[in-house]
């Protein structure tokens, strides 16, 4: 029988007489309010935390994995099953244990040979833009409300802090000396009165590997955020919030293991420019091998993912040109395009009727002022964005580009790595031949755990951009600690080294991320994306909920991002989980269980089944739902989903490979 | 169907209808308000009724025009003809032959850069090219240190700073580099090219004023054009000039309300290899009664070279110009040259900092610097401080180089201070117009010096200009260029003897490429 090492978050001396399946009645008062106000009749539900140790000892769901040992490359190293029967029971020397431990918190044991999934689109054409589930109007207007009090109090308290206070933080305010001040109150003012009351949630310092565990260093604030205290002690939490897709983020391995002999041989750093000096044979080869992962004949890296963009805009397009760019594109592409010269547009958030429109129109009318016909225009757009989980409508826009003849660019910050059967970003995805797409760029800081980005398309392409980019001519080149990361961990996912366990990881991120967010429907969260992304945004709504959520979530120790307005539209405060192909789905239900929790304390639970999630009689797969509610005459009628946590995680695991729903 | 059904069945629906109506909350309300409007004169509530419509349509429709004023409506059809007619250019240009050569000639180097190289061609070369001033990259104990680090904390933080990318090594990174400097506080980016361009949009808004030096380097004058600010220029490292621009900023704004107002200038020039004259910039009172109180913030941006280089202790130009660090605004620099690390700074005080840390949109929107390389910044920082003959043996070996190359030379000089390991060797001026060079010319010839230079062993570089020149924030008043340069880098990790060598080498390529026949002629029939 295989040695069961303790999971650090489960406490396994539970006592005894809490069996699976004895029902308690609910303890918790906080959510009649929801009740009244979503108006549905909530069952007795098992406290959540208890429910999961429950479900972790019961034996029927644990059994498969104590009788199969399991088959992860990241648990074959360490000590094999001793199947001497002679000896009835030998714990592991302490070192043994510490080892694995360590392993074990930068990447998770695969707990089921089974919880794999290939990331893939499936049907043909375009992509079905996801249903989007809104609250009932009492949280919009709520929302509404809170921001108006926050604003309102923070003006009052500016307009008599600026007259009265004698604090340095309202004399920076003003003009003193004939000094302007260095930033306007107004620019400031989000940053000061709203930001500022949250601020604990962001920034959180860590320290050693961002892997399936953070460590972040433990802080109090004695003067309401404006400083920090390191009280010297750090607290383990399951992470959420790193964008370590493949979980290349490890301090040993065989990534680590190259990067240090690299580090012996190279050094650190190649002290200059590209277009100087620093082009070194250890750079040619990544950027060979990045050509031949994304599928494209020549590619370039650069040592910032952001200065890729910023950078690469300017020199494809110029005056007289035109970008067409997704409105809820980043932050480096909008700055880029700017820096560009060429007259920039927007189009509605992956909506292909509205891009082509603007085709149309920018074509038949050319120029603005004068007419003349455009002398390219560059169509932008991500592969995967990173606040919404939604995944680039790919063969919609590769229609529009045969009629209309525009250049592609895509940004496959968060996709590559992270999505398609190969990791090899969208195109793999969606199965397109990636010579269609005129330029792949994408950062190395995501799923390669290293840093920087590069840009990938045709050899004329990139050997015009190589004199041209000012990041190359100007810009350090990437470090060889930092070439040699993506080097080997793109030999991984590419099973030139230690084979098999690319795969391992592509498929398990793939079955991490559906089985969350198909867990988090059914307990009645509204879900934002598309089933296949790694990120997993779930709304919040009201500014409050967000520091609770993020707090309640650092009790339960987990780590997770939340994000507000300005990143968000204004009521659309969301809670963003990043998941990774390190955790296993252990971690999974220990989110699930969590938010099952703080989903009650915060009322957040708003699903009214619009987008999935709702029990479907026994007999109707999510497959013939669709029929089966025509038949019916149900089409429009949804059942709020407000699943238990034992029900989620008893039937997730095998649902989660089909329809999401 | 009966029609009293029918009648009895609209009664009832009405009267659902009107059940429905009076529970909207505040229905009462406006029925009072229409009964009390009416006053027995339907025209009174039709007008009423128009301006609800009126109202309501305003609300809706969108707050700006949806088309400019010459947009010509077309037909669909004529639209589809528009499209087919359409070609668009080609994505890239191909390249020039100059980029073409440049790139053929560009070396690859073969394991680490030093102060000897190898090259992907088989050879060993004097690396005369990297910013590899003190060779902290062959130091063992920095290696070590790097893969201590490595070990704990493994490659990428995979995050941005403000989620969870933070760690307690970039913390600790920080305050060494404030400590070392001499501010209150310091930031640090992921990578020393876009920091100075984040920076300054940062605090410069649309309708503030800088005034820059007109060779700044390319990364300020991205930042400028992201900052939308107006931007005036004073001629190079002209105090006087300077001063007027100042003194015509105040008396244009003097009635208007108070902006922000920016000096910017680099420490060393990247493009002249000169300093700017920090202490007439900050201290000299003449210069400031002028134009103060209104003329405010002075930001001195240092870059690259600099950094680590100047200065008794290295610890840049506020030191070797006897300036408090603090009297500067802000401070930024490169940890990626002479410290072999990675990513850039900007030293300032706290609330500065701060406000960097959310709207520097290079520190926000990027991931965090490696740990392994923050590490690395910490440590030869610290190997600097302890070793103080670093530094002679430096400057040591810059007075050797400069005594080869700038007075011996019939062809060029050299425009940098004389401490500044980054040599900006151009052609003489008198050569230039003799020959009736162009620009052009001129970076054919020393490109042509580069190759001449690596062919006999020692590897130097071409200043890269031409993003700066293309730039839009130029200065564009006809009299402004940039002048095509060779750039040197002197390093301690060579002996005297060596540097002395390589020298001469140079010296001599620059003679043989000078003295070609194709370039004779060039002079002779432009």
């Amino acid at each position: 029988m295989p040695r069961r090492i303790s999971i650090p978050f489960t406490s396994n001396s539970m006592p005894q007489t809490e069996k699976s399946g004895e029902r308690r009645p609910s303890t918790s008062k906080g959510n009649r309010l929801t009740q009244f106000f979503s108006g549905t009749p909530r069952k007795d539900q098992l406290s959540a935390q208890q429910a999961l140790q429950a479900m972790q000892n019961s034996p029927s769901i644990t059994a498969p994995s104590l009788a199969l040992p399991s088959i992860s490359l990241s648990t074959a190293t360490v000590g094999e099953v001793p199947d001497e029967s002679t000896t009835l029971f030998e714990p592991p020397t302490s070192e043994e244990v510490q080892v694995k431990r360590r392993a074990d918190a930068q990447f998770g044991p695969l707990v089921h040979p089974s919880h794999r999934y290939v990331s893939k689109h499936h049907g043909d054409g375009g992509l079905k833009a996801p249903i989007i589930d809104e609250p009932p109007y009492y949280f919009v207007l709520t929302t509404y409300i809170s921001y108006l009090l926050l604003i309102l109090l923070g003006h009052i308290r500016d307009f008599f802090g600026k007259r009265f206070s004698k604090k340095p933080m309202y004399q920076q305010l003003k003009a003193s000396n004939g000094y302007a001040p260095l930033t306007d109150d107004f620019d400031s003012f989000y940053t000061r009165r709203l930001k500022l009351r949250i601020d604990d949630c962001f920034a959180r310092t860590s320290t050693g590997v961002p892997g399936r565990y953070i460590s972040l260093l433990d802080r109090v604030s004695h003067d309401f955020n404006a400083s920090y205290t390191y009280t010297g002690t750090t607290t383990e939490t399951l992470n959420l919030s790193s964008y370590n897709y493949l979980g290349f983020a490890q301090s040993e391995g065989p990534c680590a293991d190259a990067v240090e002999d690299c580090t012996r041989k190279y050094g650190l750093s190649f002290c200059g420019p590209r277009a100087d000096a620093g082009t070194s044979d250890l750079a040619v080869e990544v950027e060979k091998e990045i050509a031949a992962f994304v599928g494209k004949p020549d590619a370039m890296v650069f040592s910032m993912g952001f200065v890729t963009n910023a950078s690469s805009f300017p020199a494809l397009v110029s005056k007289g040109c035109l970008i067409i760019s997704d409105e809820l594109n980043h932050a480096s592409i909008r700055i880029g395009a700017r820096l560009s010269g060429a007259v920039i547009r927007s189009f509605k958030h992956n909506d292909m009727a509205d891009l082509e429109n603007r085709l149309r129109e920018a074509i038949a009318q050319g120029q603005p002022r004068t007419h003349r016909p455009w002398k390219k225009i560059l169509v932008a757009i991500e592969g995967l964005y990173s606040m919404e989980g939604t995944v680039c409508d790919l063969p919609g826009v590769l229609k529009l580009k045969e009629t209309y003849k525009f250049y592609l660019f895509i940004d496959e910050a968060h996709s590559i790595g992270a999505l398609g059967p190969n990791g090899r970003g969208v195109c793999d995805y969606f199965g397109v031949d990636p010579a269609k797409v005129d330029i792949l760029m994408g950062t190395l800081t995501k799923s390669f755990g290293a840093n920087g980005g590069y840009v990938a398309a045709e050899p004329h392409i990139v050997a015009k951009l190589r004199s041209t980019n000012a990041a190359t001519q100007l810009g350090e080149s990437p470090a060889p600690s930092v070439l040699m990361q993506i080097l080997a961990s793109l030999r991984i996912i590419t099973g030139e080294l230690a084979p098999g366990q690319g795969e391992e990881r592509l498929q398990r991120i793939a079955f991490n991320s559906r089985y969350l967010r198909l867990g988090l429907k059914r307990l009645g969260f509204i879900v934002y994306g598309h089933d296949d992304s790694p990120i997993i945004p779930v709304a919040l709504y009201n500014p409050g909920k967000m520091s609770a959520f993020s707090h309640e979530m650092l009790k339960r120790k987990i780590s997770v991002v939340i994000v507000g307005y300005p990143a968000t539209p204004l009521i659309s405060s969301r809670v963003r989980f990043c998941i990774s192909s390190a955790h296993n789905k252990d971690d999974m239900d220990r989110v699930l269980a969590a938010c099952q929790e703080v989903g009650d304390i915060l009322q957040i639970k708003f699903s009214t089944g619009v987008a999935g999630g709702q029990k479907l009689p026994a007999g109707i797969t999510p497959e013939n739902e669709e029929q089966w509610r025509k038949e019916n005459g149900l089409e429009n009628v949804f059942e709020p989903p407000r699943w238990s946590l034992e029900e989620v995680m008893a039937v997730g695991a095998a649902d989660c490979k089909g329809k999401l729903r | 169907m009966d029609l009293h059904e029918a009648q009895a069945r609209l009664m009832a629906s009405l009267n659902d209808l009107s059940h429905a109506f009076q529970k909207i909350p505040g229905s009462e309300i406006l029925i009072r308000y229409i009964q009390s409007s009416y006053q027995n004169d339907p025209v009174r509530s039709a007008i009423e009724l128009v301006l609800v419509i009126f109202f309501v349509r305003y609300l809706l429709s969108p707050s700006y025009a949806t088309h400019g004023p010459n947009y010509v409506k077309l037909r669909e059809d004529e639209i589809d003809e528009l499209v087919r007619d359409w070609e668009p250019e080609p994505l890239v240009p191909a390249q020039t032959p100059m980029e073409k050569q440049e790139a053929d000639s560009l070396p690859t180097i073969v394991g680490p850069t030093g102060p000897k190289t190898k090259l992907s061609n088989g050879k060993t070369v004097t690396n005369l090219a990297s910013y590899n001033f003190y060779n902290f990259n062959a130091n063992e104990q920095v290696k070590e240190k790097a893969i201590q680090t490595l070990q704990t904390y493994g490659v990428g933080p995979c995050g941005p700073p403000q989620f969870y990318g933070t760690q307690d090594v970039h913390m600790k990174t920080e305050t060494d580099i404030a400590t070392y400097l001499g501010t209150q506080s310091c930031i640090v980016y992921a990578q020393a090219f876009s920091t100075v361009s984040s920076v300054i949009p940062a605090f410069c808004k649309r309708g503030d004023i800088i005034i820059a030096d007109k060779m700044v380097n390319f990364s300020i004058r991205k930042g400028l054009e992201a900052s939308r600010s107006n931007i005036i220029w004073y001629n190079h490292n002209d105090m006087e000039d300077l001063e007027r621009q100042m003194q015509k900023v105040v008396q244009q704004q003097a009635k208007k309300k108070l902006t922000r107002r920016f000096v910017v200038a680099e420490g060393l020039y990247e493009l002249t290899g000169d300093s700017v004259n920090l202490p007439k910039l900050v201290r000299n009172p003449a210069f400031w009664s002028n134009s103060s109180p209104s003329t405010s913030s002075v930001s001195a941006w240092t870059r690259l070279g600099l950094f680590g280089v100047l200065g008794r202790t290295g610890r840049g130009l506020t030191e070797a110009q006897n300036v408090d660090a603090s009297q500067i605004d802000m401070i930024t620099g490169s940890l990626a040259g002479p410290l072999c690390a990675g990513g850039g700074f900007c030293c300032a005080n706290k609330d500065v900092v701060d406000h960097q840390r959310i709207n520097a949109a290079s520190y926000t929107f990027s991931a965090a610097l490696p740990a392994m390389l923050a590490v690395t910044a910490s440590e030869t920082l610290n190997m600097l401080q302890s070793n103080p003959e670093l530094l002679t043996h430096l400057r040591d070996n810059i007075k050797a180089m400069r005594a080869q190359l700038d007075p011996r030379s019939d062809w060029v000089i050299c425009t940098s201070v004389p401490e500044n390991p980054i040599m900006i060797i151009v052609l003489k001026p008198e050569v230039v117009q003799a020959r009736g060079l162009t620009p052009e010319d001129q970076e054919r010839i020393l490109q042509d010096c580069v190759e001449e230079t690596l062919n006999n062993g020692v590897m130097i570089t071409k200043l890269k200009s031409l993003p700066a020149r293309q730039s839009a924030s130029a200065p564009h008043d006809g009299t402004w260029y940039i002048q095509p340069a060779l750039k040197v880098c002197v390093t301690s990790g060579l002996s005297k003897k060596e540097i002395e060598k390589a020298g001469v080498t140079i010296r001599h390529a620059i003679t043989k490429v000078m003295t070609r026949k194709t370039n004779r002629q060039s002079s002779v029939n432009p």
